[in-house]
């Protein structure tokens, strides 16, 4: 049956070495620049030493820096850049699923036995487009007829949360627990876009009020102003700006070896046990409007390839593009029961000291969102966290040794799952 | 006999003629909307067109207020929300189309369940005319 697969792959694989740049608007910076950022500390990061010249191929994920920038095949742009020339370096897109798809081949490319040392990463430059802009470049990777519909990204997420709030009975305030959560976490990720909680900005906005003399808002608490809409206006209805992620620009990247080489490079290397994707038919195929099938395909190819259960995963990062999408992973990759993930996310379940810490970079919401960056962007994280590098934000009281990505490209056309161990 | 091929050339020509058609499959009787050159359920290829009621509820929906360029041009925008949704079809299928007929403006007055009816709207002209499928409440 689908998906209920125990392969394995023929060959062990390692993360040895990781980096991305910061992620922001960064106008005096173009994709090469983020490119150089992430792969300078992905070289430092290597504890015992790498030379750059032992990588023998890469991918690189970029979702439409042609429309974004004007510039296609970034496969040989980026060798040029790392020096990684003559050698390949190929582009993979999945929408904001890319780098994760560079993963994906590096993954394979080793544990065929093609190559043994191979970076994977991503890059997008969004910032230097204008927003209306931005959503139409995005508006790409919808399924063609939400496309013709009118469908933006957002507005393909705010469709799925009329229908689960409908389903189950949550609503906004609900989402609202999963934004104040990412604005909790990013202030300890030096890396992050926006590096204030809900009421930092809250206390921003009520001082710029005041200084223009105009009436101070006087909200009791983060959901009274989150549901002002002075303070978070409707992009999407149900989706307001800060159920969105913002438009950024950043790289990341990853190093990849075969398992028995890894400890030539470090003592702490990161596996990769489980690796699935899955494709989505779109709104007008899919067989739930409250869940993603590629998720589920992604999840149950991951778990069957590393024999470990969703009980197992002790922390993930997974694609909040929107906030609805975070409740939606999180029950599809089976850490709440479906109908239930909202309740335990109001019960703190997800926060860095829940039971389940979901996104402690701060999340696409917060961290940003480079699509094309974003997939080994979000391992940059599970690397920090399981080697237990991640300073301020560090999940404190558990013996880290597995955690997941979940990517998620277009409006769930693309999903991927990949789970590491620490040994 | 309806002869055209089962692509979305010849569905969007359906909807120019102001009617949503979809495939059905000769063997096994399955729907598919927009028509599919294949059978998901049993592989066949046998496909014929199938005219759909445009009978459906509202299943899912969005009030988009930053649209992409072409609904900017229909005069949509932060300050004029449009809607646009998915509506569960009478035939058991889904389709996503535009919602008309509700005020974007007050998306809480939207219900999901909410019984819907097909239309289409000609945008544009000369070489330049599409029709979007639309539904608008029954």
């Amino acid at each position: 049956m689908a998906g209920k697969s125990k392969r394995k792959i023929g060959r062990g694989v390692a993360i040895v070495g990781a980096g991305m740049s910061n992620f922001g608007m960064f106008p005096d910076k173009d994709s090469k620049d983020l490119f150089a950022e992430a792969f300078a500390e992905m070289l430092a990061s290597v504890d015992k030493g790498f030379d750059p010249a032992d990588i023998q191929a890469a991918w690189i994920g970029n979702f439409s820096n042609d429309f974004f920038v004007h510039q296609a095949h970034w496969g040989p742009i980026i060798a040029d850049l790392t020096g990684i020339a003559p050698k390949a370096v190929t582009r993979t897109e999945g929408a904001c699923a890319s780098s994760t798809l560079a993963l994906r081949d590096g993954l394979m490319a080793i544990a065929s036995g093609m190559y043994d040392i191979v970076l994977a990463g991503g890059v997008e430059e969004m910032s230097k487009c204008t927003t209306e802009e931005v959503t139409e470049g995005l508006a790409l990777a919808t399924s063609p007829y939400e496309g013709e519909a009118g469908y933006t990204f957002p507005g393909v997420f705010g469709a799925l949360a009329t229908a689960y709030f409908h389903k189950y009975g949550a609503g906004r305030e609900h989402l609202m627990n999963i934004t104040i959560k990412s604005h909790e976490n990013a202030p300890l990720n030096p890396k992050a876009q926006f590096k204030q909680t809900i009421r930092d900005l809250m206390e921003a906005k009520k001082a710029r009020a005041a200084k223009k003399g105009e009436p101070v808002p006087d909200w009791a608490d983060e959901k009274e102003a989150l549901f002002d809409p002075s303070f978070n206006p409707p992009v999407a209805w149900p989706m307001h700006l800060y159920d969105c992620c913002p438009i950024s620009d950043g790289a990341s990247c990853v190093l990849l070896v075969a398992e028995e080489l890894a400890k030539n490079y470090t003592d702490n290397p990161i596996y990769v046990v489980g690796f699935g994707q899955g494709s989505g038919r779109g709104l007008h195929a899919c067989p739930s409007l409250t869940s993603f099938e590629a998720n589920k395909q992604a999840a149950a190819e991951a778990y069957g390839m590393s024999g470990l259960k969703p009980k197992d995963v002790q922390f993930a990062e997974v694609h909040d593009c929107f906030s609805i999408a975070e409740l939606i992973h999180v029950e599809d990759l089976g850490f709440f029961p479906e109908g239930e993930g909202y309740k335990a996310i109001a019960e703190g379940a997800t926060r860095r000291d829940g039971r389940m810490p979901i996104n402690t970079s701060g999340g696409l919401k917060c961290k940003g969102h480079p699509v094309g960056a974003t997939g080994t962007a979000q391992m940059y994280e599970v690397w920090k966290q399981l080697r237990g590098e991640a300073g301020e934000r560090q999940i404190k009281g558990k013996d880290l040794y597995i955690g997941a990505t979940q990517n998620l490209g277009g409006t769930g056309g693309t999903c991927t799952f990949t789970i590491f161990e620490r040994r | 006999m309806e002869e055209r091929p089962f692509s979305d050339i010849s569905y969007r020509k359906f909807l120019d003629e102001e009617k949503l058609m979809g495939s059905k499959c000769g063997k096994c009787g399955k729907i598919y909307v927009p028509p599919r050159h294949f059978c998901h359920e049993c592989g066949s290829s046998q496909m014929e067109w199938q005219e759909i009621k445009g009978e459906g509820e509202l299943a899912a929906y969005t009030c988009i207020y930053i649209g992409p360029a072409f609904m900017a041009k229909e005069g949509y925008g932060r300050k004029n929300p449009y809607c646009t949704g998915v509506v569960s079809l009478a035939e058991g299928l889904r389709v996503v189309a535009r919602i008309e007929g509700v005020d974007a403006s007050k998306p809480e007055s939207i219900k999901i369940g909410m019984p819907m009816k097909a239309t289409f709207l000609h945008r544009g002209e000369g070489e330049k005319a599409r029709t979007f499928l639309a539904f608008e409440p029954a």
